[in-house]
C-alpha cells in the first residue's frame, strides 16, 4: 500500500486530498493504518501488528486489508 | 489616542456590488482590497441596482454611486463617471461584470484622461474567449474545451442535441445556463434564457467530471502573476459556489500559465474546468475578471485583487508563488438592515 506524497492524515482520523479537496474520515484502526504507511512501513509489518493486537483470523485480516485498499483505490488516495 | 494611517490614501471605485445567491464579484473583491498592505483606501461602489447588497456594506463601501445600464452605452457611462470623478478622486476603476466590461474596455482612454486607471482585458482578448468563440479559441491554443453551437431559436435545439447529445446545456451569452435532458426542457430553458439574457445562446455538449476552477491574474505580457485553483463543495440550485477549498495541483497551476501565455492575459480571470474521469481537464468557461469567490486567493496568501490594483497604477508586482492549500470559504446569507429613507436616497438621487 502506498498512499499518495501530498495526502495529509491527522491523529484524528481525518485524510485530505490536497489535489482534489476530498475529505474523509477513517476509524482508529484505519487512521493507525495509514499512519504507519505514510511512515514507510510496509503492508506485511502492519498486518502482523494487527495480529498480534487484535483478535482477528488472518483470513479475515485479508479480506478486511482487501477491502480497505480497494476504498482507497476508489477514493483515489493510493499512488 | 486614534493612530492615523501613514499609507497614501487613493481612491478606488467598483463594481459588482449584487452580493446575491448568484453574487457579482464586487464585494469581494472590495474585502481584499481592504487588506492591501499599501494604500488607505477609500471605496466607491458602482452599483446598478437601488437594492445591490454591497451599497449598504458600509463598513466596506465608502460612498456608493449608481452607473446606467451597459445598454445606455459608452457615452452615458462616461458622462456619469465624468460627475463621478467630479466629486471624487477615482485613481483606479476595477468593474467584475462580463456585461459592462465591453464598455469600459472602450472607454479606457477617456478615463485615463479622467485619470482613471484601469487594467483590463484588450477587446481582442475579451471577444476571443466570448462563449461564442470558447469552440475556436480552444482549437486555436491547443485547450480542451466541450464542443458547442450558437442557437438563434429554438428550432435549432433539436439539431443541435442531435449533434451534441444529450444531456444539453444551454447558456446565456453573458450569465446563466440549465442543463436540460429533453427536448421539452430544452424548449422551456430556451425561453428563460433567451428571455432573460437575448439571443444567440450556447448550446454545450455536457462534460461529466469534477468542477474546478481557477482565479488567476496575468500581467498582459504573458505572465501569470497568481493562480489559485478552488473546488466547489456545495453549490447553490444555479451552480454557484456556496463552500469551496482551495487545491495543490501542478497541472491545475500550469493550464492557467498555459492560458496566460497563450493570450497574453491581462487582468483578472476565472477558468471554469471539469475535470473528467480520465483526468482531462475541459474548460467549460473563461471568464475575463475576478469570480464571486475571489477573496479565498487573498485569505489563500495570493492578495489578486490588490495586485491588480498596483498593476492598474503601474506599480511592480512579482509573480505570487505558494499559497495555502484547504484554505475554505463558506459562504452565507445575512440580512442588513437599513431604513427606507437609506433605500429612497440611492433610488432617487442616485448616490449613498
Amino acid at each position: 500500500m502506498k498512499l499518495k506524497a501530498n495526502i495529509a492524515t491527522s491523529d484524528a482520523g481525518f485524510i485530505f486530498n490536497p489535489a482534489t479537496g476530498d475529505s474523509f474520515a477513517a476509524n482508529p484502526l484505519a487512521a493507525d493504518i495509514l499512519a504507519r504507511a505514510k511512515t514507510g512501513q510496509d503492508a506485511a509489518a502492519i498486518k502482523a501488528d494487527i495480529l498480534e493486537r487484535y483478535d482477528v483470523a488472518p483470513g479475515q485480516l485479508e479480506k478486511d486489508w482487501d477491502d480497505l485498499l480497494a476504498q482507497l483505490r476508489d477514493f483515489n488516495l493510493l499512488d | 489616542m486614534p493612530i492615523a494611517s501613514t499609507l497614501p490614501h487613493l481612491t478606488v471605485a467598483v463594481t459588482g456590488l449584487n452580493a446575491t445567491d448568484s453574487p457579482g464579484p464586487g464585494v469581494a473583491v472590495i474585502r481584499a482590497l481592504r487588506e492591501c498592505p499599501d494604500f488607505d483606501l477609500r471605496i466607491i461602489g458602482l452599483s446598478y441596482e437601488a437594492l445591490e447588497p454591497g451599497i449598504y456594506l458600509r463598513e466596506l463601501v465608502d460612498k456608493t454611486y449608481q452607473l446606467p445600464y451597459p445598454s445606455a452605452g459608452t457615452a452615458a457611462l462616461l458622462e456619469r463617471l465624468a460627475h463621478i470623478r467630479q466629486q471624487e478622486d477615482v485613481a483606479v476603476l476595477i468593474p467584475n461584470f462580463d456585461a459592462e466590461l465591453y464598455n469600459f474596455i472602450k472607454l479606457e482612454p477617456q478615463l485615463r484622461a479622467l485619470g482613471i486607471r484601469t487594467f483590463l482585458p484588450t477587446l481582442a482578448q475579451l471577444e476571443a474567449r466570448d462563449k461564442l468563440n470558447l469552440a475556436a479559441f480552444g482549437a486555436a491554443h491547443g485547450l480542451s474545451v466541450p464542443t458547442s453551437r450558437p442557437l438563434h431559436s429554438a428550432t435549432e435545439l433539436l439539431p443541435a442535441a442531435e449533434a451534441l447529445g444529450w444531456p444539453l446545456v444551454l447558456k446565456g451569452r453573458y450569465y446563466d445556463a440549465a442543463v436540460v435532458h429533453s427536448l421539452a426542457q430544452a424548449e422551456q430553458a430556451f425561453a428563460r434564457l433567451a428571455g432573460q439574457w437575448g439571443v444567440p445562446l450556447i448550446a454545450q455538449q455536457f462534460v461529466v467530471g469534477q468542477e474546478i476552477n481557477i482565479a488567476g491574474l496575468g500581467d498582459g505580457l504573458g505572465r501569470t502573476l497568481s493562480a489559485v485553483p478552488m473546488r466547489k463543495l456545495t453549490i447553490t440550485d444555479r451552480g454557484k459556489a456556496w463552500a469551496g477549498i482551495t487545491l495543490a495541483d501542478d497541472a491545475l497551476l500550469a493550464l492557467a500559465r498555459r492560458f496566460t501565455e497563450a493570450t497574453s492575459w491581462r487582468g483578472g480571470f476565472e477558468l471554469e474546468l471539469m475535470r473528467t474521469a480520465s483526468d482531462e481537464l475541459v474548460i467549460l468557461e473563461i471568464n475575463p475578471r475576478f469570480p464571486a469567490w475571489i477573496y479565498l486567493t487573498a485569505a489563500a496568501g495570493q492578495n489578486q485583487p490588490a495586485a491588480l490594483l498596483r498593476l492598474a497604477l503601474g506599480l511592480p508586482v512579482p509573480a505570487m508563488e505558494g499559497y495555502a492549500v484547504g484554505k475554505m470559504f463558506v459562504r452565507y446569507a445575512w440580512d442588513l438592515i437599513t431604513d427606507h429613507t437609506i433605500f429612497q436616497q440611492v433610488a432617487a438621487l442616485g448616490e449613498l
